[in-house]
């Protein structure tokens, strides 16, 4: 069977770096086919050679076997290639409606939109995937679960022949991805290949045929997904040896000894916000890890915005040690010994244009106070400790932070919590879009700090962090505390139960 | 941009530019550039311009231009906008000479003097105030939440004075715009002295840093315990101020107040003198003495054109060239 | 089962909320008027009214338009004031001349707008700033800085005087039948709907595969455009070209978008709402000038500047609280 998409040979450099060499691609027709590997890889970068977005410097991209030259995304469309990236490549403030049916509006003899027929159509190509929605609504209104297929029913509605799908999943609850993979099983059935990029390596499992594996800019491998292992196919994106990486444990989060936890530092008791949380207690002592484990949209991240003064509290109380009475901001919350590693790395956490050392700093200022100026020789002195001791590759601290890799950028913002002497540290996913080894530092340093009597909220969507790290997990669904679980005793297995158990009780 | 491209392209600042001549240079240092390029024009061309009656002249000009471009470039590093300067100038411009004509300053002209600088001032802070809590705390668009002082502000300050243009003699307070020290005048040290001022305020303060901080990445700040708010408040009060002092310089200059025409136009040369000297629109940066070095070139271009008889509309035209020519050199700088 | 049920009262309100402000205020001081002033609702009121603010009207569909694609033009007034010493000049040869010539002068000063934009990159603000300070020049350089009359022999001035077929000045109808195209070019056609979503989205609209490149020279010409236009109305209304005159416009054209309920971040907007925006701002001077008819009380033009700016604070403040608590509903 000749590949519906061939791409060989491809190379593609920005301003004289390579992000891309001889990397290849091939998609037979009616194949769900996965591409793993670590960020900057050139994952994206691939992709967006063949939709267009980016121009190779050299290769060949082959469709049914004849040689194109795409170089915008709409001849990319054209060609039967739609893609639904990470970022949603939608307009929220417009109706579903126009965001199905844009730029392939059906028209009246006069040549104008027939916005009647439109809608009739958009709301037949959902209805198809099961969706049934108002389509006159803006589209931002709904969940990004609901975007997300909004998203996949443009790509049917404009027969494609190829669907992309960037990190699709990332945003969705276990429910939705099954939603999802229903429908690309829909889309496979009916001839259609699908590009399927993720970091979720069991979902490969799930749903793909074959997999390509890239490692700095080359495709390193191309296999049948069946015929794989995890292990494998980990150590093939980071080209070192599968026992290598197996005596080396998972996470570097679970310690050798573990502490006696001390006091506790923060109560919250039974706390409900307008966000979605109904009747959560949880609580952090000293030297421990208390993890939040549930699906997406439990309320994980709210539960975090509350306890940081971000969402006001409808009902329930916040118990600090030594603390405040009331925290109704972020200024309070770090006044009282509480720091708060956020998900969103890029839009909540750095600064880019700011140095290493300024966005360090950033919530310490105001303990750097002096005769009215900030104290320049502590602060140097602070930011060079920090660098040192979690290991940040920088070129000198007045590196502005968006020239560091992903994995450093986590590390300034960890210190940037650190640098406070926190009692107690929020951590929201704070080893997500990291690589390998970062992951590995990250998590050590925190098993460090610890161990020392920081206490620490962990929120992960990995279950082996949850697991491995903390000595207790609260299970949230749909925004209650439903279970607590204690190590040593939690293996992934139970936690999982866990979730899923209460989870059916709750539904009935 | 994904962030893979974005990394490969910084790394690469040094490597691929070699063969081709460096125009990061040039981008990067316009400013002086042009300076250079006008003073050498200048003293070639120009007839007297080395004269000092020249540089006094150009001093007193730039002057009102370069404080409002100060505080306009802390409103811009928050990513912001502040459209209401001129109209600030008019209202504090308008309202000095009416206090110290009053009756009771008649009969106190010290007090009288003091208070015809101060309330004015203190008038325009409060108009700072109220653009800050607009812009922070109703989350309006910076542009809408000026342009209702752009409006109205003039419209108060020729309510007050019926439109009439005022005329005085009162030597004090001229000193604002005609005094001399050694023989320099007072408000070109004015200037060097606000600028140092803020410019220590931004580089080294907690308040500049947290600014820049707003401006960079408003979410990430809140979460990290800025009182975005308050700082952003901050910024335009500064504005303010500094304009309703540039206000009272201009009315001190002139010994007439005309509320039609105190600093109009003003918010476009700020902006301009502003961009021309650096600051990012999107904000995160406040490079104070740029914006001194954009208000003199503006200067020195308008000064150039009609000291060598071109007409006052081109140097309009020419004013539009440079800040494109300033923005594109700044765009290019960041591809 | 997802949630598909998300339809509901609020969703249903929020997509009018945003403009239903304007047209209940508009309703409201059109009954204070007729109520309070005997004539407000005459012929000759409703007729002078109108002719003096369609320039407004024209010159605030143009901006919607830009900033509806996220953008900002603050060019309109001087390139009005150019383009009415344009048409003053032309106006020897007839209104067939003089108005195309002053609209293509300024549809070119658009396109440069869109050059500046689109081709160097320029952000909006600063490239339409930048034409706005070159066309005041112009204006000044091609007039000499004087009122040029125009020629009184030709049919140009007829424009704001003579009704067409009888009924309305033409000046009126041109208006009305511009807006009438814009509103379907914007939301029947797909260039439209493209304006739009580059406002909702501009990397999203280009992976859609729409020309975002298309619908901003688009926006920018047709602004320019309509700014000649209103140059032209301007001169037949003053009876001579005014290369003084524009100053500010930009900004009641922004007020009028901003009281229209468009979103001055793009994406959301409408072209009725808008010219309801420029009529009310005008109702109010409108209004104030009856009041001042009555003698009552006088209030200085400089007042109207006060109470204008006093009118904008309350519509924003009214318009920041319906969008926030929209957003609550939402999110």
């Amino acid at each position: 069977m000749t590949d519906l998409i061939e791409m060989s040979g491809i190379c593609k450099a920005f301003a004289g770096v390579v992000a891309l060499q001889d990397a290849q691609l091939h998609l037979k027709p009616g194949e769900v086919h996965a591409v793993i590997g670590q960020n900057g890889a050139g994952k994206s970068t691939l992709i967006k050679i063949l939709t267009g977005v980016y121009r190779k410097d050299s290769g060949s991209v082959k469709i049914n076997g004849s040689e194109t030259g795409i170089s915008t995304p709409r001849e990319a469309q054209d060609a039967g290639i739609a893609t639904i990236y990470q970022e949603l490549s939608l307009v929220p403030l417009r109706s579903v409606t126009e965001n199905v049916m844009m730029g392939y509006e059906p028209r009246t003899k006069l040549g104008l939109i027939d916005w009647q027929r439109a809608h009739l159509q958009a709301e037949k190509t959902l209805k198809r995937f099961g969706v049934d929605i108002d389509v006159r609504a803006q589209l931002g209104t709904y969940s990004t679960a609901i975007q997300q297929l909004v998203a996949i029913a443009r790509a049917a509605s404009m027969k494609a022949q190829v669907v992309i799908m960037d990190e699709a999943t990332s945003s969705l609850d276990d429910q939705e991805i099954d939603i999802l993979f229903r429908v690309v099983r829909e889309l496979k059935k009916q001839g259609v290949a699908i590009l399927y990029i993720s970091h979720f390596l069991d979902e490969l499992y799930q749903i793909c045929d074959r997999v390509t594996i890239m490692r700095d800019g080359q495709t390193v491998g191309q296999h049948v997904v069946s015929e794989t292992t995890k292990l494998g196919l980990i150590s093939e994106m980071l080209g070192r040896d599968p026992e290598e990486i197996e005596a080396a444990g998972m996470t570097g989060l679970g310690g050798e000894k573990r502490n006696q936890p001390g006091e506790v530092l923060l109560e919250a008791d039974e706390i409900s916000t307008g966000h979605g949380l109904k009747d959560v207690t949880v609580s952090v002592r000293k030297g421990e890890i208390v993890g939040l484990g549930g699906l997406l949209g439990a309320g994980r991240t709210e539960v975090a915005r509350a306890l940081f003064g971000l969402d006001a509290l409808r009902k329930g109380k916040i118990t600090h040690r030594d603390g405040p009475d009331r925290i109704s901001n972020p200024a309070h919350a770090i006044e009282a010994g509480i720091g708060f590693l956020t998900e969103d790395r890029k839009r909540e956490g750095i600064i880019p244009h700011m140095s290493v050392r300024e966005n360090m700093t950033l919530a310490l200022l105001p303990r750097l106070r002096k005769f009215g100026g900030v104290d320049r020789k502590r602060e140097q002195e602070l930011v060079g400790s920090f660098i040192c001791s979690l290991g940040i590759k920088t070129a000198s601290m007045e590196q502005p932070i968006r020239e560091l890799s992903g994995g450093n950028q986590q590390k300034v913002l960890l210190a940037r919590w650190l640098a406070l002497d926190p009692r107690l540290l929020i951590l929201d996913e704070p080893t997500r879009g990291v690589d390998v080894g970062a992951k590995f530092e990250i998590q050590s340093i925190i098993r460090d700090y610890v161990e020392k009597g920081l206490g620490v909220l962990l929120i992960s969507s990995e279950f082996e962090e949850l697991v491995e790290g903390a000595d207790r997990i609260v299970v949230l669904q749909d925004g209650h505390s439903v279970t607590e679980l204690e190590n040593p005793g939690v293996t992934e297995e139970r936690l999982i139960a866990a979730i899923a158990h209460h989870y059916e009780r709750g539904a009935a | 941009m994904t962030p893979e491209n974005k990394q490969t392209l910084n790394t690469s600042g040094t490597s691929g530019t070699r063969l081709q001549f460096d125009w990061s240079w040039v981008s990067n240092n316009g400013g002086v550039i042009a300076l250079i390029v006008i003073l050498a024009f200048n003293v070639i061309v120009t007839p007297n311009f080395l004269n000092p009656q020249t540089l006094f002249v150009n001093i007193s000009q730039v002057a009102t231009i370069a404080i409002v471009a100060v505080g306009m470039t802390l409103v811009i590093a928050t990513g912001g906008i502040d459209l209401s300067v001129g109209a600030v100038m008019a209202l504090a411009g308008a309202m000095a000479p009416l206090i110290f004509t009053s009756p009771f300053a008649e009969a106190n002209p010290q007090i009288g003097l003091v208070l015809s600088i101060v309330v004015p001032v203190l008038v325009a802070l409060l108009c700072g105030a109220f653009n800050g809590f607009m812009v922070s705390y109703l989350n309006v668009q910076p542009i809408v939440a000026t342009l209702i002082f752009f409006i109205s502000g003039r419209g108060i300050a020729l309510v007050l004075t019926n439109g009439n243009l005022q005329t005085f003699t009162n030597p004090e307070f001229s000193y604002l715009g005609t005094g001399k020290i050694l023989g320099f005048p007072f408000q070109g040290y004015l200037v060097l002295l606000i600028a140092v001022v803020v410019w220590w305020v931004v580089n080294q303060t907690v308040f500049g840093r947290q600014l820049l901080a707003v401006g960079g990445n408003e979410k990430a700040a809140r979460l990290s315990g800025v009182p975005v708010k308050r700082v952003k408040i901050g910024a335009y009060v500064i504005c303010a101020g500094l304009s309703g002092m540039a206000g009272l310089i201009v009315v001190a200059i002139n010994s007439a107040s005309d509320a039609a025409r105190i600093g109009n136009l003003m918010e476009l040369d700020a902006i301009a003198a502003a961009v021309v000297g650096g600051a990012l629109l999107q904000g995160g940066k406040a490079p104070i003495f740029g914006a001194i070095l954009g208000a003199v070139i503006i200067q020195l271009v308008k000064y150039t054109l009609l000291a060598n008889g071109v007409a006052d509309e081109v140097a309009l035209i020419a004013k539009a060239g440079i800040i494109v020519t300033a923005v594109y050199l700044q765009q290019a700088r960041k591809e | 089962m997802l949630d598909t049920s998300a339809f509901d009262l609020r969703r249903y309100l929020q997509g009018s909320t945003h403009s239903i402000g304007v047209w209940i205020a508009l309703v409201i001081l059109i009954l204070f008027g007729l109520l309070r002033y005997e004539n407000f609702g005459g012929a000759y009121n409703i007729s002078s009214f109108l002719n003096y603010n369609a320039m407004f009207i024209v010159i605030s569909v143009g901006m919607c338009f830009v900033i509806l694609t996220g953008g900002i033009d603050l060019s309109v007034g001087s390139v009005a004031a150019f383009t009415s010493v344009v048409a003053a000049y032309l106006s020897p040869y007839g209104i067939q001349i003089a108005l195309p010539g002053a609209v293509a002068a300024g549809l070119a000063i658009g396109g440069l707008n869109a050059f500046f934009v689109v081709a160097m990159r320029i952000p909006p603000f600063i490239a339409t700033l930048a034409t706005m300070l070159g066309a005041k020049g112009g204006a000044l350089v091609i007039s000499g800085a004087q009122t040029i009359s125009i020629d009184w022999e030709s049919n140009f001035t007829k424009m704001g005087l003579e009704k067409a077929f009888g009924v309305l000045p033409w000046t009126i109808v041109i208006t009305f039948v511009l807006v009438v195209a814009l509103w379907i070019v914007l939301e029947k056609t797909s260039l439209g709907r493209t304006v739009l979503a580059v406002g909702g989205g501009e990397d999203a609209s280009i992976m859609m595969g729409l020309s975002v490149t298309k619908a901003k020279i688009f926006v920018y010409t047709l602004s320019g455009g309509c700014a000649g236009l209103a140059g032209v109305f301007l001169a037949s209304g003053f009876g001579a070209g005014q290369p003084l005159e524009g100053v500010g416009w930009e900004l009641s054209a922004i007020a009028s978008v901003v009281v229209g309920g468009t979103l001055l971040t793009g994406g959301l907007g409408s072209v009725p709402a808008t010219v309801a925006g420029a009529l009310l701002l005008g109702l109010v001077f409108n209004i104030l000038n009856f009041e001042n008819g009555r003698g009552v009380i006088s209030l200085s033009a400089y007042w109207q500047m006060v109470i204008r700016g006093a009118f904008l604070f309350v519509v924003i403040v009214f318009q920041s609280r319906v969008a926030s608590s929209s957003k609550e509903g939402t999110v």
